[in-house]
């Protein structure tokens, strides 16, 4: 607080209206949607908590364009999409004002994602809606006076949502391309996410034990689907968080690559949260720090492992699925292409899951990130050229996005990469025809 | 029978091959955006030759995507059709250069097959070159006629089209040939190619040149041929790769009339658009508002015969030269408005001669110059007074609205705003290289359409569904422009679209105005772009706010200045400009060259006029016209080069070791220096940034939107890599910086923290040396020389913790005694500007932009302007931690928010801001520091800077914002000039 002191003396204090423990009660609090397979779970958890939430599924081309308008332009995509979407939510008229928070994460790094939520407040202020509350979601220690507080059981409860979303998501990416009846796999998720949320509601699947059941189950009902299997162009996707995950930041990337016939791997979402682990123990160790605090994030580590290792044993019991790879594997890739040091942004682990993706079969990579990510020019777009260096057959196309980035020109450059991919699948395509030398050489004059 | 179409982004093109592969027909034409119109024509044409044969086809090129998927006609991806066609036609080929209407393509087919597009953001293409001919007035064709003409080569900015302009608009402007800038504008779309596409791959062995600049233009493969050091070859057939490509891959039999069959279908479903409310909602509304407007006017007199006295307003800017004569009594007598082509000394003259013969009589009492070409024409015509525009505009704008609180001029070329409070200006907007959507923008996409930008502007008004097309850069939107019509918009619905984006550029990019509040309740819109009665009800109806819009808008900064003049003038003197007799007997020569006083070598352009007059053009500082060294008593940015310049290897035991002086070695050689001396190495830093050295590395890059401090990098790495006497190269990555206690973390930004990796990963010319790039972090002080000794330990076995640890305090002694000695010298330049009454300049940004390559001797350019320069780290010491309204986590920005803090007490202190394009966390702190002044009252300068090297419009803009801060300190003492406007 003496900050805040020395600030008045020289007349000024940047303040915004807390979240505070009553609001509890009183106030709707909206979530932008990221992943959806995930925060279909999350967002359950909230509520069981006795938070009244919503999950925003407002996109188009307005909320970019909101965002544009109260949000610095130069700022990354995910930040104008974000805001966006919570300032075409307010004014939609849907939301009692004085009676809604917003709710956004704050990774605490060395990148602008961290400041998010002040660019949020700031877009508050100048949109008219002084009164609304924002909370931070982090695990940095920021905004300590907000009145939100994420509990321990919260916390269980969500990495455990977590594990199922990324095993859901895995196994429907697998299947969908291949299921005899269309729209089983989807069903068969949406099943098991009321399934696992029902049991949230009774403090159940949060147990080690209770997990190692439902991997199981989830791993048998989908093993079950009937699959015919066709050869397909085998794609996964990487890049900043948001735009990886999220539809309105990618222009449904997932349903484009769909349509074109691929098969789509989307590294999961519990990777980054133990990227995030790993960081904390090796900044310590690269720079110094507490052994206490290394302690800690070795037990995170352990924790997380553990029922990843129940998560992948039970997928691996059916030799027709294919199981993500452990963690403690991804981490070591990053050799010889970036150092573990690197941890803005998605760091080091978007280039380990490149190397990842195309050692376990998907050579074939989008690497999308906002225009002008700057992490990215480093993790993403700095290191292709060295991993094609070591594995010739990676064959992977950097994708920008932001408000005017057009999809022809995005679609385009995608195609381009599903070409080739799909050449390597069929064998190159012998022309039937060889061409002849012409009789007569006509000149074309200049347009 | 096989057929092949590409459609391309301007051009459609299309092959038959027989079935023994013979190419029994190709055509190529420009399709103007009316894609399914000319590809139905085309097919009627092959109907007539071939009737219902059956053919396999397939489409491709990129805008053929869409129209494939429309049509259900196989689509194949132009990049790859080109590889499957140069298999058959050229098997000998290493490396394909394509370059199309909007894309440019690399393909490496030997050593591991590698094919490249462009990203989003370049420009460098077909529609680039043909955007730069339109500026310089001539067709394609005859700029590549005047490059074989050249004899030297300027520097221009390749990013894209729009940063190109902000180069080549001045060069022209102050009198470069065309020849030279034409091949100056083929050698940028070479580096262009190069530094976006290459990322590390050479281009060697067979080079085949592709598509259709490369085809029509012999001086841009030259130019290819130069830069790559070989004989690339066009091969026959040229432009129908794609085509061939996509009619050897085709494998799904159509005849011809099924697919224009699906065509018609195609256009018929068309996917619908995105689209707002249309402007006018009746000829009614329309009238009201035509009345309206034309209330803002002034009286007409009479020239001819006209024998009183008068006042010549010139204003010679980027596109247009305008000229107004005002009477005494404030009759508009005479005006000009000339498309400027390049060379506005002779659109003046004969002005001037037209009113000598129309009023033989007439008594010029004085003649204001303004604009671009200001000093050009100050010089040319030996006129009274210059007059920056931004102050020409104000002036003209307070006559038709006294209580005037916010200007927007939007001209060819550049948008000013103004925003007044307490009859001054407050605050400056321009736009930045990255955002141009003025009227060049319009009338480049009304051109393209077919259309005069005229009638292009009345379509608009009365479409019944404007198009969104978003607000970014010219080479996007060329992009949305196709989509929505390839969705079905129309000319007039695009139209308005295109003046709603203009709109939406300048309120949100520009000025970032949230709401109309924040403009302010008079605004006075004008520039050349206002005549566009679009544009002009598009601005009402995004803001929801009537506007004033001068009768003379496009003719305001003549206008402005003429009134300058007239309330300067002296009654009984008359002007200083050229009689008739002198401007009849005027000459004009024009010399280029480069200057040799220092370094920087800048290219100069010399004008001479009859009458022994010179204007030098091109310099950034003022030796070559004084012959006087800079001056840099006032210029902390000199004196910060020159100590970290003191910084000398020294012999040492353990050899030589290279340290390339890019981004944080800026602020922490000091640090580093000692460190390493103290260990015995000889330390040797890589040579000064200049744009050859960029060059010589731009091949390594590989994220094109990456900042220009960062790509600097790469040219240093290669220069300390050439040096066999250096074995060690250090450069080590670092999360965090020094912890100065200012923030709440102490990062650096992920490029400047990770570039390293970069390095490492992309530059193979560190092949043989050993590179160390570890992880240090010096803001642990204690922990450091622990972690150091490990990581030294790994290169050299012989360290000890001990030697490590001497070394450490010796490091860290020296990086706070530089400190202190930056804040020493500039108490010393703040004390000695006040003794001399000079304003002062905190030069905000990083400690890389003390660059001279990065800041392109924007110091310099303050200190000529009589200011001196500080930089933020003098005084932000000053200050205690405070809190901001944005999480202050990165040690440099904390200087940035102490300084802007520290200054708002400081009445003779003034921040400008450099920012680096492309720098993501500067979209952050630019508000943060705007808002922090404006909080205090003080005036906000923002300059964006790039690979940029034209100075021009940082010129304007800072002696902008001495006009404002003398013009505020005056304003309580001016007189008001309200009484002609309230009789109008």
């Amino acid at each position: 607080m003496s900050d805040r002191y020395a600030a008045l003396a020289e007349g000024f204090v940047p303040d915004y209206p807390r979240f505070t423990p009553e609001m509890k009660k009183t106030h709707k609090i909206l979530i932008p949607q990221m992943a959806p397979t995930h925060f279909y779970m999350i967002a359950e958890i909230f509520r069981q908590e006795g938070y009244t939430v919503e999950i925003l599924e407002n996109g188009g081309p307005e909320v970019a364009q909101e965002g544009l308008k109260y949000v610095h332009n130069d700022t990354c995509y995910p930040a104008l999409l974000v805001i966006g979407q919570f300032i075409d939510a307010l004014k939609s008229g849907q939301y009692d004002l004085d009676t809604t928070a917003l709710i956004i994460t704050q990774t605490g790094g060395g990148c602008r994602a961290s400041n998010y939520i002040h660019l949020l407040r700031k877009a508050l202020l100048k949109a008219g809606f002084p009164q609304v509350p924002v909370a931070s979601l982090n695990f940095s220690g920021l905004e300590k006076d907000s009145g939100f507080k994420f509990t321990l059981p919260m916390i269980r409860k969500a990495l455990a949502a977590v594990f199922y979303g990324d095993e859901l998501m895995c196994l429907a990416n697998q299947l969908r391309p291949y299921e005899n009846t269309p729209g089983q796999t989807d069903a068969l998720v949406r099943h098991w996410q009321d399934t696992l949320n029902a049991r949230f509601a009774q403090g159940k699947a949060i147990s080690k034990r209770d997990m190692k059941r439902a991997f199981g189950e989830i791993a048998a009902d989908f093993a079950a689907i009937p699959v015919t299997m066709v050869p397909r162009v085998k794609v996964g996707v990487v890049g900043e968080i948001y735009v990886k995950y999220s539809p309105l930041g990618n222009s449904h990337l997932e349903d484009f690559l769909a349509a074109e016939g691929c098969e789509v791997n989307l590294p999961g979402l519990m990777g980054f949260i133990q990227y995030c682990i790993v960081n904390g123990s090796e900044s310590i160790k690269l720079y110094g720090g507490s052994g206490m605090t290394k302690k800690l994030f070795e037990i995170a580590m352990d924790f997380t492992t553990t029922r990843e290792k129940l998560m992948i044993e039970a997928i691996k019991q059916y030799p027709n699925l294919r199981a993500p790879g452990l963690f403690e594997h991804t981490v070591t890739l990053h050799e010889g292409f970036i150092g573990l040091g690197a941890k803005m942004g998605e760091g080091w682990l978007l280039t380990s899951e490149m190397v990842e993706l195309v050692k376990s079969g998907f050579p074939n990579i989008v690497c999308a990130q906002p225009f002008g990510c700057l992490p990215n020019h480093v993790v993403g777009k700095g290191m292709i050229a060295k991993i094609r260096a070591v594995y010739p057959e990676a064959n992977i196309t950097p994708i920008d996005y932001d408000p005017s980035a057009t999809r022809v020109n995005q679609e385009n450059r995608i195609k381009l990469m599903l070409a080739v991919g799909k050449e390597r699948l069929e064998g190159e395509a012998t022309p039937q025809l060889q061409l002849q030398k012409e009789k007569t050489a006509t000149r074309v004059a200049a347009g | 029978m096989r057929l092949g179409l590409d459609i391309g982004s301007t051009t459609i093109k299309c092959v038959v091959l027989d079935d023994d592969g013979h190419i029994v027909h190709k055509s190529y034409e420009r399709h103007y955006s009316h894609i399914v119109e000319h590809a139905t024509a085309l097919l009627a044409q092959l109907e007539e030759k071939y009737g219902g044969t059956s053919f396999a086809a397939a489409i491709s090129g990129s805008a053929g995507m869409g129209f494939a998927e429309a049509c259900a006609v196989p689509f194949v991806q132009e990049v790859f059709a080109t590889r499957v066609a140069a298999r058959a036609l050229a098997p000998e080929a290493d490396v394909i250069i394509e370059l199309g209407g909007e894309d440019a393509k690399i393909l490496f087919l030997t050593g591991g097959v590698e094919v490249r597009m462009n990203g989003s953001c370049a420009g460098g293409t077909g529609a680039f070159i043909d955007q730069m001919a339109t500026l310089l007035k001539i067709t394609p064709t005859e700029l590549n006629e005047k490059a074989r003409q050249q004899d030297k080569i300027y520097t221009i900015a390749s990013r894209c089209g729009v940063f190109a302009k902000t180069d080549v608009q001045p060069l022209l402007n102050q009198g470069a040939r065309v020849e030279d800038v034409s091949a100056s504008i083929l050698y940028s779309v070479v580096n262009q190619t190069i530094a976006g596409l290459a990322q590390g791959r050479q281009m060697a062995g067979n080079v085949l040149y592709l598509g259709g600049p490369l085809t029509f233009m012999s001086e841009l493969r030259a130019a290819f041929d130069k830069v790559l050091k070989l004989t690339g070859t066009l091969p026959d057939n040229s432009l129908y790769f794609v085509c061939l490509g996509a009619a050897l891959y085709a494998d799904e039999a159509f005849t011809l009339p099924q697919l224009r069959e699906r065509l018609a279908g195609a256009q018929a479903a068309g996917a619908g658009f995105q689209h707002t409310a249309p402007l006018f909602k009746s000829q009614a509304d329309y009238d009201a508002f035509t009345r309206r407007h034309q209330q803002a006017s002034v009286p007409l007199g009479t020239l001819a015969g006209f024998a009183g006295r008068a006042h010549l307003g010139l204003d010679a800017g980027s596109t247009t030269v305008k000229t107004v004569l005002l009477s005494d009594d404030g009759q508009l007598l005479h005006t000009t408005y000339q498309p400027n082509s390049g060379n506005p000394v002779p659109l003046v003259r004969r002005a001037l001669l037209d009113i000598y013969d129309a009023a033989p009589g007439i008594t010029l009492a004085s003649v204001t110059t303004t604009g671009y070409g200001e000093l050009l024409c100050k010089e040319a015509f030996n006129a009274d007074t210059s007059l920056v525009e931004t102050m020409a505009h104000f002036g003209a704008a307070r006559h038709f609205a006294p209580d005037v609180d916010f200007i927007i001029d939007i001209g060819g070329q550049d948008m000013k705003c103004f925003k007044i409070e307490d009859g001054a200006v407050s605050d400056i907007f321009l736009n930045e290289a990255c955002s141009s959507g003025c009227g060049s923008f319009l009338q480049t996409f009304a051109e393209a359409l077919g259309q005069d930008v005229k009638d292009f502007a009345r379509l608009g008004l009365f479409g019944d569904a404007p198009v969104e097309l978003g607000s970014r850069c010219t080479v996007f939107m060329n992009s949305s422009v196709k989509q929505a019509q390839k969705d079905g918009a129309s000319i007039e619905n695009i139209s308005a679209g295109l003046a709603l984006s203009v709109v939406k550029n300048a309120l949100y990019k520009v000025i970032r105005a949230a709401s109309p509040s924040a403009l302010g309740r008079k605004v006075v819109v004008q520039g050349g772009t206002f005549y566009n009665d679009a544009v002009l009800r598009a601005f009402e109806v995004e803001m929801g706010m009537e506007v004033v819009r001068p009768s003379i808008a496009g003719l305001m900064g003549a206008f402005g200045a003429a009134l300058y003049g007239r309330a300067h003038a002296d009654a009984e003197t008359p002007s200083t400009v050229l009689p008739k007799a002198e401007l009849e007997a005027l000459t004009h020569g024009v010399q280029t060259t480069n200057c040799g006083l220092c370094t920087n070598r800048c290219s100069l352009t010399i004008n001479t006029f009859s009458g022994g007059r010179r204007y030098i053009s091109g310099n950034r500082c003022e030796r070559p016209i004084t012959h006087k060294a800079d001056d840099t008593s006032l210029n902390l940015y000199a004196w910060k080069l020159a100590q970290l310049e003191s910084y000398k290897p020294a012999p040492g035991p353990r050899g030589r070791i290279g340290l390339p002086m890019v981004l944080n070695f800026y602020e922490t050689l000091p640090f580093w220096h000692t460190f390493l001396t103290h260990l015995g190495f000889e330390v040797h830093v890589s040579p000064p940034s200049t744009r050859k050295l960029y060059f010589a590395g731009q091949g390594t890059i590989p994220s094109d939107t990456v900042c220009y401090p960062a790509k600097l990098a790469h040219g240093h790495i290669r220069a300390l890599s050439e040096r066999d006497d250096i074995p060690t190269i250090f450069y080590p990555c670092m999360s965090y910086n020094i912890d100065e206690g200012m923030g709440d973390n102490c990062f650096n930004c992920p490029v400047v923290a990770y570039y390293p990796e970069v390095i490492k990963a992309s530059c193979a010319e560190l092949e043989g040396k050993t590179f160390i790039y570890d992880y240090v972090g010096i803001h642990r002080k204690k922990d450091f020389p622990k972690k150091m000794q490990k990581i030294l330990e790994k290169y050299y076995h012989n360290i000890s913790l001990r030697e490590v640890r001497a070394a450490t305090d010796a490091a860290y002694a020296e990086y706070d005694a530089y400190l202190e000695r930056i804040r020493q010298r500039g108490e010393e330049i703040i004390a000695q500007a006040r003794a001399e009454g000079r304003q002062i300049v905190v030069l905000a940004g990083r400690p890389y932009h003390v660059d001279g390559e990065i800041n392109h001797g924007i110091d310099r350019l303050i200190t000529s302007l009589g200011a001196a320069v500080i930089s933020e780290d003098c005084v932000s010491h000053h200050m205690q931690k405070a809190p901001t309204s944005v999480l202050n986590q990165w040690t440099y920005h904390a200087r940035l928010y102490a300084a802007a803090r520290y200054i708002a007490n400081q009445p003779d202190m003034n921040l400008v801001q450099l920012v680096s394009f492309g720098c993501g966390l500067d979209a952050v702190t630019t508000d943060e520091v705007r808002e922090t002044l404006h909080r205090e009252g003080k005036l906000y300068t923002q300059i964006k800077i790039d690979e940029i090297a034209n100075l021009g419009a940082v010129t304007i803009r800072l002696r902008s914002l001495f006009a404002a801060l003398d013009n505020q300190q005056a304003a309580p003492a001016m007189p008001a000039t309200g009484k002609e406007a309230e009789a109008v």
